[in-house]
C-alpha cells in the first residue's frame, strides 16, 4: 500500500516560529490530496520534507507504513514534478525522462521502452529529439510528468504545477492532470494556493494556515461545512459572507442569499435588514453590494444571483436578505471554530 | 536634449584618446621590434619611420638564441596544473558555500575573499623558506604548489556567484530522480556552469601569468623561470638590452592573454561584481 | 480504462540507505567539500602571514636556519633606516594619486565605454592591454618607451625644440621624473579594471530613473552628481578597493621600471622589502619593512567586510 502519511509532523526554521506546526494526515493509496493554503503557511515545506528535501524538527513520516525519516530523497521511491518542472535544459526531452532510469542502472533498451511507453502515454512521442527551451508551457508539464511517471514511484509530489501556465491554458491543464492521475493510480498528494484548483482537483483537500491543518476533507465539506472561519473565507470566490450576531459569528455563502424588498418571517430562514450598495452585472451572475449592521457595526455583505434572476431592488434601496437556516453556519466568536447552529 | 552630434563625436574623441593612452606603449613594443639594430640605435633617425626596411631577425633570436621558449614552456606546464589544482579545490569549496552552508554562507564567502587580499608581496619571504624546507626551491614545483593561494579564492568567490544563479529546482529535481547530492552536482550543475569553469580556467591561467615576485624570489635557474620572471631579467645580459627582442617578447605573450580575456571579460565582471555585491 | 497503467507492486524502500551514507548528511558533506580549500589557504597563506609577523621579531636571515626572538630590535633598525622611510612615503603617495587619477579617468572611460557603438570589441581590447598583460611585460614595455636615449618622446620634444638635442629627458634617471613615471605606469595599468568596473555599475543603473530627472528637469551635470554618482559609489569603492591594493602591495612595476632608483627615490614597501629579504639576506628586516602593509590592507578588509553586510548576505 502506497499511502502516505505524517505525524504529528514539525518543521522550524533556525530561531523563528514554526513553518509547520504539527500536522498529522494520510493520504490513502490511489488517492488525490490537494495541500492548499496562502503563501507561507507551510504546504510547500510539508510537500519537501515528505520528498526528503528539507529534515523535519520533529514527527514522523511513513510511506507504505514504513518510516523514511532520514533517507535521502532517491530512496524513498517518490517522484516530484517543481513549479518550474526543472526539466534539465542541456538535454533533450529523451534524455530528460531517461534520465531517473540512469539512476537505476538499467540498460540502454530497457530505459528506451520505458521512455516510449511513459512519453506514449502523455502523448509527446513527438517531442524527444527536442529541447526544453523549444517546448510550449503545457508540453513541459507533459513531460515533466512522463518523467515522474517512468519510475514508476509510489508517490507523486506535485508542487504548484499549474501556476507557471496561462490562465487560459490551466483549465486544460487541469484536465489532463486529473485524468492522468486516474488512469495511472498513483497516490498524488499536490500543493497549490489556488481553491478553484483545490476544488477542481482533489479527492480531498487538506486545508493549510500557519503551519496548522484546518481541515481536511472532501470538496464538498470543505466548501459547505468549513470547519472555522478561516476555511469558510479561504474556500469560495467571493468568500463566505460573515457577521457577528448575539455573541457568535454566522456565516453564509454569497450564493444562497435571497433578495426581497420585503420579506415575511419565517421558521425556516433568517432575515436581516439591509440597504443595496451596488449592483454588479458580470455576465453570468450579479453582484450584489450590500451593507448590514450587525454586532461590531456596519459590515458589507456580497451576494450572487444568477443574471436570469429577476432582481427585485437597486442601489441605495432598503432590502431583506433572506437566507434559509439550512445554509447558516455558526462560528465561535473567539476561536473561529465552528459550533453547531 | 538637444544637437546629440557634438556629444556622439566628442565621445570617440575621448574613446580614441583612450585607446591611444593604453595601447601605445604596446603600439611602440610592436612597431619597434621590427626595427634593424641600424635603424633604431642611430639617434638621428625619426623614430617613427622604418629608415631601413623592418627585420625578422629579431624574432629569430628570440626563439632560437634565447631561453624564451623555454619560460613559455615553463609557464604553461605550471598554468595547466595550477589550473587543475585550483578547479579540483575551488569547485566543492564554492557548491558547498553557495548551497550547503545556510547562514555561514556569506561569512564564508567573504573569509574566502580575506585571505585573497593578503599579497604576495607579504608572503614571499616566509614562503621561500618554506619552499626550500620542502626541498622544491629553484624547480617550478615551488610555483606549482604556491600559486594556487593565488588563483584559488578568486576562483572560489566567482564559482559561487555562478552556482547561485542556477536554480535550485533543478539539483532537486535529480535528488529525487535518484542522485546524490554530488551525483546531482556532477550531472546537473557543472554542466550548466561549463561558461563559468571556462572563466576560472582563463583567469587562473592569466593569474599565474602575472605573478613575478614568486617566480624570482623561489627560481635561480635559467631553465627553469616563468615569462614574467625569466624574460626582463634574462634577456637583458648587464647593460646590454637586446630592445627588439625584448618588446617581441612582450608582444607575443601580452596579445593572446588579452585576446583570452576579452573573450570572458562580461563573465568575469559579472562574477566580480556579484560577489562584490552581494558577498 | 479501468485499469490503473502502473503496474502495482508492493513498496520496497532500499533499506540500505539506512547505513547513513556519510555523504547524503549534508552536515558531513558541506566541510568535506570545503576541506581542501581551507586547508590549502591556511597552510599556505594562514601559517606564512604567522611566520613573516614572527620574522619581524626575530634576526632570521636567509643564510642559516637558525635564529632567535630580538623583541623590538629589528623593528627600530627598520624605522631608522632612511630608504625605510623614504619607501614608506612612496608607497602611499603613489598609491593616492595614482589611484586619484584613475577614479577621474575610469569614471569618463567608464561612462564612454557604456553605449553600444561598431568597434566596441577593438576598442575594449587596445583599453584592456594595459591591465591584461602580465606586469612585468608591460613594465618593460614602459622601460623601453621612457629610455633616456632612444625614447619616442624625447625624439618629439628634441624637433619640436622644447629641449636641447643633445640632453634629452631622463625620465628615469631623475628623481621626481622617475616618481611621476612609476605614478603613470601604475595608473595606467589599474586604469582598465576600474574603467571595466565602473562600467557595469553604469550599465546597472535603471535607465528610468535619469529619464525621470530629465523630464523633471534636472540637466545633464545635476543628474550625474545627484543620481548617478551615489548609485555608482559602492561599485566605486570596489573599483577604488582594488587598485589600491595592486598598487600598495606592488613590487614588480618599481622593480622592473626603475630598480627602485635613481637611488632609492623610488622605492616603495614591496620592492625595499625584497631587495632587503633576498638580496641583502636579511627576512627580518624584510619581513618588518613588509608588515607596515598591514594597517591599509586592514582597512580595505574591513571596508570591504561592511560592504558586503549591508548588501544581501545570502
Amino acid at each position: 500500500m502506497a499511502e502516505v502519511e505524517v505525524r504529528e509532523i514539525r518543521k522550524t526554521f533556525g530561531a523563528g516560529n514554526p513553518a509547520v506546526d504539527g500536522i498529522s494526515l494520510t493520504c490513502e493509496d490511489g488517492e488525490y490530496l490537494v495541500l492548499l493554503g496562502p503563501s507561507g503557511c507551510g504546504k510547500t515545506t510539508l510537500l519537501r520534507m515528505i520528498a526528503g528535501l528539507e529534515h523535519p524538527t520533529g514527527g514522523d513520516i511513513l510511506i507504505g507504513g514504513r518510516s523514511v525519516r532520514g533517507l535521502p530523497p532517491r530512496a524513498r521511491k517518490i517522484a516530484m514534478v517543481f513549479q518550474s518542472y526543472a526539466l534539465y535544459p542541456h538535454k533533450r526531452v529523451e534524455q530528460n525522462i531517461s534520465f531517473p532510469l540512469e539512476a537505476q542502472g538499467l540498460s540502454r533498451e530497457e530505459r528506451l521502452e520505458k521512455v516510449k511507453w511513459a512519453s506514449g502515454l502523455l502523448g509527446i512521442g513527438h517531442l524527444l529529439q527536442r529541447k526544453p527551451r523549444q517546448l510550449s508551457g503545457g508540453e513541459r508539464q507533459r513531460v515533466a510528468l512522463a518523467r515522474a511517471l517512468v519510475r514508476e514511484p509510489q508517490v507523486f509530489l506535485l508542487d504548484e504545477p499549474l501556476s507557471n501556465l496561462d490562465a487560459k491554458l490551466r483549465a486544460s491543464a487541469r484536465l489532463e492532470l486529473k485524468q492522468f492521475q486516474q488512469r495511472v493510480g498513483i497516490s498524488t498528494i499536490y500543493v497549490t494556493h489556488d481553491q478553484v484548483e483545490a476544488m477542481g482537483l482533489g479527492d480531498r483537500i487538506a486545508v493549510l494556515n500557519l503551519g496548522r491543518l484546518q481541515q481536511i476533507g472532501t470538496p464538498e465539506e470543505i466548501y459547505h461545512q468549513p470547519a472555522n472561519t478561516f476555511v469558510a473565507t479561504f474556500v469560495g470566490s467571493p468568500p463566505m459572507n460573515l457577521l457577528q450576531r448575539d455573541g457568535k459569528i454566522i456565516g453564509f455563502r454569497p450564493e444562497n442569499v435571497e433578495l426581497e424588498k420585503e420579506a415575511a418571517s419565517r421558521d425556516d430562514a433568517t432575515i436581516i435588514r439591509s440597504r443595496v450598495l451596488r449592483v454588479e452585472n458580470l455576465g453570468a451572475d450579479r453582484y450584489i453590494y450590500l451593507r448590514v449592521k450587525d454586532d461590531k457595526g456596519d459590515t458589507n455583505i456580497i451576494a450572487k444571483l444568477p443574471i436570469d434572476h429577476p432582481l427585485k431592488v437597486a442601489a441605495d434601496d432598503d432590502a431583506d436578505l433572506v437566507v434559509r437556516r439550512r445554509h447558516l453556519r455558526v462560528f465561535d466568536r473567539e476561536s473561529g471554530a465552528k459550533v453547531a447552529a | 536634449m538637444p544637437a546629440r552630434a557634438p556629444v556622439v563625436i566628442s565621445r570617440w574623441a575621448v574613446l580614441t584618446a583612450f585607446a591611444v593612452l593604453c595601447a601605445f606603449p604596446f603600439g611602440w613594443a610592436t612597431f619597434t621590434m621590427f626595427k634593424s639594430d641600424d635603424d633604431l640605435y642611430t639617434v638621428g633617425h625619426v623614430p617613427f619611420l622604418y629608415n631601413s626596411p623592418p627585420t625578422l631577425v629579431h624574432l629569430k633570436v628570440l626563439f632560437t638564441e634565447t631561453a624564451f621558449l623555454t619560460f613559455v614552456r615553463n609557464s604553461l606546464e605550471i598554468g595547466v596544473i595550477v589550473v587543475a589544482i585550483t578547479l579540483a579545490i575551488s569547485v566543492p569549496a564554492a557548491y558547498a558555500i553557495a548551497r550547503l552552508t545556510g547562514q555561514w554562507g556569506g561569512r564564508l564567502a567573504m573569509t574566502v575573499f580575506i585571505f585573497y587580499l593578503v599579497p604576495p608581496t607579504l608572503l614571499f619571504l616566509p614562503l621561500s623558506r618554506i619552499v626550500a624546507d620542502m626541498g622544491l626551491q629553484d624547480t617550478i614545483w615551488a610555483l606549482v604548489v604556491v600559486y594556487p593561494t593565488l588563483t584559488a579564492p578568486f576562483s572560489t568567490w566567482l564559482l559561487v556567484g555562478f552556482f547561485r544563479s542556477i536554480p535550485r529546482d533543478i539539483e532537486e529535481q535529480a535528488m529525487v530522480d535518484g542522485y546524490s547530492r554530488v551525483g546531482a552536482l556532477v550531472r546537473t550543475v557543472l554542466p550548466l556552469a561549463v561558461p563559468g569553469l571556462f572563466t576560472v580556467v582563463i583567469f587562473t591561467f592569466a593569474f599565474t601569468m602575472n605573478d613575478f615576485i614568486y617566480a624570482v624570489a623561489f627560481i635561480s635557474s635559467s631553465s627553469n623561470m616563468t615569462v614574467s620572471a625569466g624574460v626582463p631579467t634574462e634577456l637583458i645580459r648587464g647593460d646590454v638590452f637586446f630592445w627588439q627582442s625584448l618588446m617581441a617578447a612582450a608582444v607575443l605573450v601580452a596579445i593572446p592573454v588579452a585576446l583570452a580575456y576579452n573573450f570572458f571579460l562580461d563573465r568575469f565582471v559579472q562574477g566580480l561584481s556579484l560577489g562584490a555585491v552581494k558577498g | 480504462m479501468s485499469e490503473p497503467a502502473v503496474r502495482r507492486r508492493t513498496v520496497i524502500i532500499d533499506e540500505s540507505f539506512r547505513v547513513h551514507h556519510l555523504l547524503d548528511r549534508e552536515s558531513v558533506l558541506g566541510p568535506v567539500m570545503l576541506a581542501p580549500l581551507l586547508v590549502y589557504l591556511v597552510a599556505l597563506v594562514g601559517l606564512p602571514l604567522l611566520l613573516v609577523i614572527y620574522y619581524a621579531f626575530t634576526d632570521a636571515t636567509t643564510g642559516s636556519s637558525a635564529f632567535s626572538f630580538t623583541g623590538l630590535d629589528t623593528f627600530q633598525k627598520t624605522l631608522a633606516d632612511p630608504v625605510f622611510r623614504t619607501a614608506l612615503r612612496n608607497t602611499v603617495v603613489f598609491t593616492l594619486v595614482a589611484q586619484v587619477v584613475v577614479i577621474v579617468l575610469a569614471t569618463i572611460l567608464g561612462f564612454v565605454l557604456s553605449a553600444d557603438f561598431r568597434g566596441k570589441w577593438v576598442v575594449r581590447f587596445l583599453i584592456l592591454l594595459p591591465w591584461t598583460t602580465p606586469v612585468a611585460l608591460s613594465a618593460l614595455s614602459w622601460l623601453w618607451m621612457l629610455d633616456s636615449l632612444f625614447s619616442p618622446f624625447n625624439w618629439i620634444l628634441g624637433s619640436l625644440h622644447v629641449i636641447d638635442e643633445g640632453t634629452p629627458v631622463a625620465w628615469l634617471g631623475e628623481d621626481s621624473l622617475a616618481v611621476a613615471s612609476v605614478i603613470g605606469l601604475q595608473a595606467w595599468r589599474t586604469l582598465p579594471l576600474a574603467a571595466v568596473i565602473l562600467m557595469a555599475g553604469l550599465t546597472s543603473i535603471p535607465p528610468e530613473l535619469n529619464e525621470q530627472a530629465e523630464v523633471d528637469g534636472a540637466g545633464f551635470w545635476r543628474r550625474f552628481f545627484d543620481i548617478t554618482m551615489p548609485l555608482l559609489a559602492p561599485i566605486m569603492m570596489v573599483a577604488i578597493l582594488f587598485g589600491i591594493v595592486a598598487t600598495f602591495t606592488d613590487m614588480a612595476a618599481v622593480y622592473i621600471l626603475t630598480r627602485g632608483g635613481p637611488g632609492y627615490a623610488t622605492q616603495v614597501l614591496g620592492s625595499w622589502s625584497f631587495y632587503t629579504g633576498i638580496q641583502g639576506g636579511s627576512l627580518a628586516q624584510g619581513a618588518a619593512i613588509g608588515i607596515f602593509m598591514f594597517p591599509v590592507l586592514l582597512g580595505v578588509c574591513i571596508l570591504m567586510l561592511r560592504r558586503a553586510s549591508q548588501t544581501d548576505v545570502v
